[in-house]
């Protein structure tokens, strides 16, 4: 039985690649991930990947920070100590609309990144589970779980049609283990 | 996709022959991955002397309070609240290339919106020291931020645009910051791919563990975009704020509504002056001709003559409406800045900002790397005097003649100023020197589409109208980094 753990196609060109997914998929080969040195447009729908929803969680999180703002401003100037000051109205809405904002920001921006950083975990010090080094300089790489049923010749010749300049079978998942 | 060609009219944003993903690759990490040059070290040498002179003034200042400056009871603001608008200023071009530029989908800003981004985090750090020194007991800072204490809880005044700066600045700074790292995730986890040892260590735990995985990248470019959306109206509330800090006054001069869109104006116009004076050395430098071209510096020196523009109509509004109030102090207030005892500010900042940027209206002139550089000092300078006019001549002489005074800085006050220049420098340098000056997958998007040799690939295939090729040949003849002779036989 083979070893191979991992079949990657290391493309030169995103195009390219593209076009080995799709001859991936009309061969009905599953594929595991694509990793690549920039964000590639339209890939998500070929691969069927969902759409993000941080978007939903940014702005649940600025309505949390315009909330939080506006009631601590509320609390402090209005309930709990309305001081005089020149004889204007202690809740003065305009005067709480910068920090209102500034919070609305805040919490967005946190948020958001925080979520993303989470879901995707990343964070500082987590092992970076690289399947080859180039992905992120100058290889669009293509990767497919061999354990699956096609024959490995096959895909080989599928990624090398293609335009692979390089094809690895490779017996660990991770070379950044090493 | 990657693939999109563009119009053929538009000039192309990385020029070279042969480049490709390795070779940007190589070319941004040149400063990362090798012992730095002759001329970092004497920029930095320099820089770090000018950061320790800001060392010394504000320890100074500490240990003697702000009598050390040369403020009085009439001009208790000067050079310290100047130093904090200049530096805040001048940050807000970073955001403006790294978020409204996103927006407007301007792809020139790909090659430039990291050191612009670094630029605003240092110069907020500028910003910053200046508001802690002025206030003369740092350990009182604590008191601006609305902590429960033994007095009441005594609040601070919400009603105080003091305090909407307090939150507008520290906002601007972290979601700056914030947006300025996750930029910088896939770049470092390049370094780290490529590093050995220690170093791969270090931009491991720095690289967050990236991997550049579909999923990975489709968050990330959720991330930026969202970020970019929310920080185009939190950079404009924050020179809108500072102007308030004056506006929101009843001082003759200050008390006016044109402050904030015209401080807004004047930010990102000292803003992109600065991004200027870095840029043109360090793509000389650190040899980014490639990616740093003559269309990214036109285009820079575009905005200059659009904001410069803004901000000298505002001049003259303001001295229009001063008269057109009918309100004498507002109109001695004035007369006074062109015509009394610091008109020479006051004609320096007029020639600097409003004179000065219009000579980009000649292509020559502002094709000129070395005129465009001099110039973007020139009006660097301006705008520090017009945050100068702004406070002090409004300060020196109000409503009570016998409280009139005039104001002269200290040797301290001097020191501080000249010391930020040497901190924010001292940093942006080692920013050059450990992270990728240019953001490198950004850049790698465009190589496809809109690089010169992709374009001259299309051009060489025939298939264009005669005159659009015309139109771009042409337009090449302003860059520096392109080779004209091969484009004869095409």
């Amino acid at each position: 039985m083979s070893t191979t753990k991992f079949i990657l196609g290391l493309f030169e060109d995103p195009d390219e690649m593209m076009d080995g997914i799709h001859k991936l998929q009309q061969s009905s080969v599953p594929i595991y991930d694509v990793y690549t040195p920039m964000p590639i447009h339209g890939i998500e729908a070929k691969l069927g990947v969902k759409d993000s929803r941080l978007g939903y969680a940014a702005f649940m999180f600025g309505c949390t920070g315009g909330t939080v703002a506006f009631s601590m401003l509320y609390y402090m100037m209005v309930a709990d100590w309305s001081h005089n000051i020149g004889g204007k109205p202690h809740f003065a809405i305009p005067d709480f609309v910068p920090i209102t904002f500034e919070w609305t920001v805040l919490f967005t921006a946190f948020g958001m990144v925080a979520t993303f950083l989470f879901a995707t975990h990343l964070f500082p010090g987590r092992t970076p589970r690289v399947m080859d080094l180039r992905a992120t300089n100058d290889r669009f790489i293509i990767a497919i779980d061999a354990k699956g049923n096609t024959p490995h010749e096959d895909i080989t010749k599928i990624l090398k049609e293609a335009g692979a300049v390089e094809i690895k079978h490779n017996d660990r998942k991770y070379v950044s283990y090493e | 996709m990657a693939s999109h060609s563009e119009s053929i009219i538009r000039e192309p944003l990385i020029t070279g022959e042969n480049i490709t993903y390795a070779q940007i690759t190589d070319d941004v990490l040149r400063p990362v991955e090798n012992t730095p040059t002759k001329a970092w070290w004497i920029g930095f040498t320099v820089a770090s002397l000018g950061a320790l002179l800001w060392v010394v003034a504000v320890s100074y200042t500490f240990w003697f309070g702000i009598g050390a400056w040369g403020l009085n009871k009439t001009v208790g603001w000067a050079w310290d609240i100047t130093g904090f608008v200049w530096w805040v200023g001048i940050g807000h071009a970073g955001t403006l290339i790294s978020a409204v530029l996103l927006l407007f989908r301007q792809n020139w800003r790909n090659s430039i919106n990291r050191s612009a981004e670094a630029m605003t985090i240092f110069a907020v750090i500028c910003a910053a020291t200046y508001i802690v020194a002025h206030m003369g007991r740092p350990w009182m800072a604590v008191y601006s931020l609305p902590l429960p204490n033994q007095y009441g809880s005594l609040w601070v005044n919400f009603n105080s645009p003091l305090i909407w700066d307090v939150f507008a600045i520290s906002t601007y700074f972290s979601v700056s910051l914030v947006f300025w790292y996750t930029g910088l995730l896939p770049d470092i986890a390049t370094i780290r791919d490529r590093a050995k040892g220690v170093k791969q260590k270090i931009y491991s735990v720095l690289s967050f563990g990236w991997t550049g995985s579909v999923k990975t990248w489709q968050r990330f470019e959720t991330v930026s975009l969202i970020l970019a959306g929310i920080s185009t109206p939190l950079v404009l509330s924050v020179h809108t704020i500072v102007s308030m800090d004056f506006a929101t006054s009843l001082e003759p001069g200050w008390h006016t509504t044109i402050f904030p869109p015209y401080f807004v104006a004047g930010a990102i116009f000292s803003g992109f002056a600065m991004v200027q004076t870095l840029l043109l050395v360090a793509r000389k430098v650190l040899g980014l001709e490639n990616y740093i071209t003559m269309f990214h510096i036109e285009s820079m020196n575009k905005i200059i003559i659009l904001t410069g523009s803004i901000v000298g109509v505002a001049y003259l509004t303001e001295f229009f409406i001063a008269w057109y109030s009918g309100v004498e102090y507002e109109q001695y207030a004035f007369i006074n800045r062109a015509t009394g005892p610091y008109w020479w500010a006051y004609w320096s900042m007029m020639s600097c900002n409003v004179i000065s940027p219009q000579l980009f209206w000649v292509k020559k002139w502002r094709t000129s790397i070395p005129f465009s550089w001099v110039l973007s000092i020139v009006v660097n300078i301006g705008m520090w005097f017009e945050r100068f006019v702004i406070i002090v001549t409004s300060l020196h002489r109000d409503y009570i003649p016998s409280s009139w005074a005039m104001f002269y800085p200290t040797w301290v006050e001097v020191s501080i100023f000249i010391g930020s220049i040497g901190v924010f420098f001292t940093l942006f340098l080692l920013f050059i020197r450990v992270l990728p000056s240019v953001a490198m997958a950004e850049v790698k998007l465009l190589l496809k589409g809109s690089s010169e040799q992709a374009k001259k690939k299309v051009l060489a295939g025939g298939h264009v109208d005669a005159e659009q090729a015309q139109f771009y040949k042409e337009s090449l003849e302003k860059f520096d980094s392109v080779e004209m002779a091969d484009y004869a036989k095409i």
